[in-house]
């Protein structure tokens, strides 16, 4: 048994929703002779291309260590003449209190509580249905199968003011962090579904089916098997929800009811950003509060975050 | 510093409230799987597959179907949902310079955003292809995916700060250029019609990267004997990334494009937080919200959902042809 499991750990090991490919082996082997298709010219121009794409943010990070007076009055680039340094603006967002203050120490602890179990249910769920739908024979498993992939054509914006009535006049939940948790896990499942099914469905038949002479039903092969095996998708996949909800906004200015009980950190942002003349010195620190958390996860999983990426769209 | 005591009670209650949330959807979980798992043997067989779909199955029907269907019906009523007025909302839109300019601006930016998107991401990702450092080159680029459009939009207001000449130094970095080469600074977000191409840089800012690391993956697909073959046969790199590449990383390219252009037609948050779509930089996802959400006219907001899903829907049947033919081939 242990292995057969080991056997499809190793099948398993590879980026999602990609077949094994034998010739993968020989490529890699190939491709290290192969030519490159680029000049100096090309290095150049990518060069460039990097430090546009990167100026932006990094003249925002730099503001964000200027002194208030410094943002308003000129750029960022003279830190580079007349070098300066503080941690005021980021300790005047975060713990002031009071109704004109940022307080983002509030909106960002409600980041957190959105974020973790609406990242958590819809895997969760969405695990359960693709194990049904690859390896539980039913009628009408195919069909439904595609209805749910078709789901990801509806725009959230069509689903918002009837579930907004329903949280509001049916359930009274409306603005508090659980309609905010089944909203986006709602919103998550048809591609959170579509994606673990692309995973579990290549999970070997022959462990699923040693399990089931053995004697397990499906509730033991879902905890003993399926949970197990499919833990690197669940963390790609879980990553990338993660982040999706952490940085939207839509849904969380509808269900949220856009108090600091319960909106999260981009809700207060734009909010800020609004009164953009008044809020300068505070924005460029704000900004990076809210970008601290997605940023370590990106650098820190980025394996992961793009093979989340590349199951997404190379759908198989 | 004062005054935080109530922030930490604050907290500890928040936290509370996560960890019972928690505790009840495991709660739920576990006892629908356990339940399934001790069901009769007559039928255990139906009892399990039902634990296993219906919480999501439940879950979509409620919360995605029921409102898809339910929106359709609202955008032919008026704002209090009681009164049929049949296309009038449509003729609304249709009607009004506003909206018209709307549409129009949506039109423009899922012209431009997956067209330049994809073009800057494929040349970026063959210049970089093998060169040295193309992980660190590759992550600076594809950073702004992970960042939120708010965040992003906040970025770029910096960039386009605009200061009165002579009132002031400029503190945005485009006019601090455009004032040293002795030009006069401009109000890229104020200016109609240029203001909507400069929401447009922020998306294909952000755009580019993923369109980079896809198309990157898809390159280093492309089988090295074919390029081998083709360099052999004096082709030069243009010629070979035209006859070679492109047609080996199609596939890729269709997925990229239709990608960008359904998150493109969907953009919300860089209009709501750069311009609040004011000036003419309105787009059909904010315009829905405006008119849904602040000014409680739910007929018209409705009517411009039921557009943008139109206006999606022959994306997705196209990139579900495209697959299909591409396994059929295989």
């Amino acid at each position: 048994m242990t292995d057969v499991t080991d056997k499809a750990e190793a099948k398993l090991d590879r980026p999602l929703g990609q077949k094994n490919d034998p010739r993968a082996a020989k490529l890699s082997r190939a491709s290290k002779a192969k030519q490159k298709l680029t000049s100096p010219g090309a290095t150049v121009a990518a060069v460039i291309i990097a430090v546009i794409w990167t100026i932006p943010t990094f003249g925002l990070l730099v503001s964000s260590f200027r002194t208030p007076e410094e943002i308003r009055t000129n750029g960022w680039w003279n830190m580079f003449v007349s070098p300066s340094f503080t941690l005021e603006n980021y300790s005047d967002v975060l713990t002031t209190q009071g109704a004109s203050s940022a307080n983002l120490g509030s909106y960002f602890v409600n980041s957190l509580i959105i974020s973790v179990p609406a990242a958590l249910f819809p895997i969760i769920l969405a695990t359960m249905a693709a194990y049904a739908f690859a390896w539980i024979k039913f009628k009408g498993s195919g069909a439904i199968f595609v209805l749910i992939f078709a789901l990801q054509i509806v725009p959230l914006q069509m689903a918002l003011i009837p579930l907004l009535q329903i949280f509001s006049s049916v359930l009274g939940i409306s603005g508090t962090f659980p309609a905010v948790w089944i909203a986006h896990t709602i919103f998550g499942l048809p591609l959170t579904i579509f994606l673990m099914h692309n995973f579990i469905s290549e999970i070997p038949g022959e462990v699923i089916e040693a399990a089931r002479v053995d004697g397990a039903n499906h509730t033991q092969i879902f905890f003993r098997i399926i949970i197990p095996l499919s833990l690197p998708a669940l963390a790609s996949i879980g990553i990338f929800q993660f982040l999706w909800v952490w940085n939207d906004l839509l849904v969380a200015l509808v269900f949220s009811g856009g108090t600091a009980d319960v909106a999260p950190l981009t809700q207060r942002l734009a909010e800020l950003v609004g009164n953009f003349g008044r809020n300068q010195e505070r924005l460029p620190a704000a900004a990076f509060i809210s970008l601290v958390i997605p940023l370590i996860v990106f650098f820190s999983l980025q394996r992961y975050f793009v093979r989340g990426l590349l199951a997404g769209s190379t759908k198989g | 510093m004062r005054g935080l005591a109530p922030f930490w009670s604050d907290l500890f209650e928040k936290f509370g409230l996560m960890l019972l949330g928690l505790a009840v959807f495991a709660a739920v979980i576990g006892i629908i799987l356990f339940l399934a798992d001790r069901a009769p043997k007559k039928g255990r067989d139906f009892w399990q597959l039902l634990a296993f779909v219906a919480p999501a199955l439940a879950l979509l029907a409620v919360g995605l179907i029921y409102p898809a269907v339910r929106t359709t019906l609202l955008a032919f009523y008026d704002r209090t949902g009681n009164e049929f007025v049949g296309l009038d909302n449509f003729v609304w839109m249709f009607t009004q310079p506003d909206i018209l300019q709307t549409l129009g601006n949506t039109l423009v930016w899922v012209a431009l955003v997956p067209t330049l998107s994809t073009i800057i991401g494929l040349a970026y990702a063959i210049f970089i292809d093998k060169s040295y450092g193309e992980k660190i080159l590759k992550s600076l680029v594809f950073m702004p995916m992970a960042i939120s459009f708010v965040g992003a939009g906040i970025i770029w207001r910096f960039m386009y700060e605009f200061r009165e000449v002579g009132f002031a130094e400029q503190i945005g970095l485009l006019n601090q250029l455009i004032v040293m080469f002795g030009g006069q600074p401009q109000q890229f977000l104020v200016n109609s019609p240029f203001n909507t191409l400069f929401l447009i840089v922020v998306m294909v800012w952000i755009q580019t990267g993923f369109a980079m690391v896809l198309l990157s993956a898809a390159i280093k697909g492309v089988p090295v004997e074919i390029i081998e073959a083709a360099r052999l046969d004096g082709a030069n790199a243009w010629q070979q990334f035209r006859n070679v590449t492109l047609p080996g990383i199609r596939g890729t390219l269709v997925v990229v494009v239709t990608t960008i252009s359904i998150a493109t037609l969907k953009v919300f948050d860089i209009v709501r937080s750069m311009t609040g779509g004011n000036f003419d930089t309105s787009v059909v996802a904010n315009e829905m919200y405006t008119q849904a959400f602040n000014r409680n006219e739910f007929g018209y907001g409705s009517a411009l959902a039921v557009i943008l899903f139109l206006m999606v829907l022959p994306i997705v049947v196209y990139n579900v042809r495209v697959m299909r033919k591409q396994k059929e081939i295989r």
